[in-house]
């Protein structure tokens, strides 16, 4: 379709011309997101199932390196993303109800909670630094199983690498919802752009609610 | 339209419920659980802990108790195929030293 119809679809009226309905196109954007993101379950299961491998066969170095991250930061960063996932479902009403500045209100909070995750990761990843113990040339660690911490630390740069990623591109996907919400694009009619970045930032969130207690909680007592 | 507008009152209370799982995975990583054989025990209830999380997300948050069946066949059909990735993957894992007659052909069981 060009680009101009589109646009012009999406304002005058919200249902595009290859759906029999708005229930179906409904239906259609739901559905092709939830396709999406159980590409994505299998594109982070593959890494989980690596670190439960890994995690059994040297629970001794895992554990070691799972007592260096910063339990508290991780915990508060739980919460935080949590919270940006209760604003996100709220915008997401926002826009079904039709509701303006409640969409725009929510949809910065989420962007800002966001934006403060990212930010803790950062110092996390900071220290980490410091401490020497990225991966690589100049990781250093006094202990005799210091070559399988390595790897520890190897699966979570990997995985909060990642994630954080989806983070970043999760930040720019609000930030493209703000700018047509400030413009009035979206109604009780024409939600779904709202709702399918919401299913998106959701499963961010899982993929951290499994992530958290993986790397900062299972592995100090394997 | 006959989507589901679910009331904030439900938001708020997944909401507290996350935040009360939360601290309460954290508050029992500081106790050793099980010991010895039993040094699973602390591995699984965290991750009880996590799948019930993620199953309110995905039930509210992401509006998945309202949604179609065919919604629910693609959920669930990304939630069997992970845990075959990972059933059968630890099933060669974990059973590798149930043989002792077998070769130490890597995996750990070097130092």
């Amino acid at each position: 379709m060009h680009p101009r119809r589109r646009k012009l679809a999406s304002i005058d009226s919200p249902l595009q011309h290859h759906f029999v309905g708005l229930e179906q196109q409904h239906e259609a954007s739901t559905l092709g997101m939830w396709v999406f993101l159980v590409t994505e379950i299998m594109f982070f299961g593959g890494l989980f199932t690596l670190f439960t491998v890994y995690v059994t066969i040297h629970a001794e170095a895992f554990a070691e390196g799972s007592k260096h991250l910063d339990l508290l930061l991780g915990s508060v960063n739980t919460a935080v993303l949590i919270g940006s996932s209760f604003t996100m479902a709220m915008a997401v009403k926002s826009a079904q109800l039709g509701q303006r500045k409640p969409l725009l209100g929510f949809l910065v909070l989420t962007m800002f909670l966001g934006c403060v995750f990212i930010g803790i990761k950062g110092i996390e990843y900071t220290h980490k630094f410091e401490q020497h113990l990225v991966p690589g040339r100049n990781f250093h660690l006094d202990s005799p199983v210091a070559q399988n911490v390595q790897l520890f630390f190897s699966f979570y740069f990997a995985m909060t690498g990642l994630h954080a990623l989806h983070m970043v591109i999760g930040v720019g996907v609000l930030t493209w919802l703000l700018v047509h919400s400030w413009h009035g694009r979206f109604s009780p009619t024409y939600f779904w752009p709202v709702e399918v970045s919401g299913l998106y930032w959701h499963f961010v969130d899982i993929v951290w609610i499994f992530l958290f207690p993986l790397l900062y909680l299972v592995a100090r007592h394997a | 339209m006959t989507h589901t507008i679910v009331p904030t009152r439900i938001y708020v209370q997944v909401f507290a419920a996350l935040l009360v799982l939360t601290a309460l995975t954290v508050a029992a990583s500081f106790f050793d659980l099980g010991g010895g054989r039993l040094h699973y025990v602390n591995a699984v209830v965290a991750l009880t802990i996590a799948v019930s999380k993620a199953t309110l997300v995905v039930l509210y948050f992401m509006h998945v108790r309202w949604s179609s069946r065919m919604i629910w066949v693609f959920v669930g059909a990304g939630v069997f195929w992970l845990l075959i990735l990972i059933g059968l993957t630890l099933s060669d894992v974990l059973t590798r030293q149930w043989i002792p007659a077998l070769p130490p052909w890597g995996l750990g069981l070097k130092p």
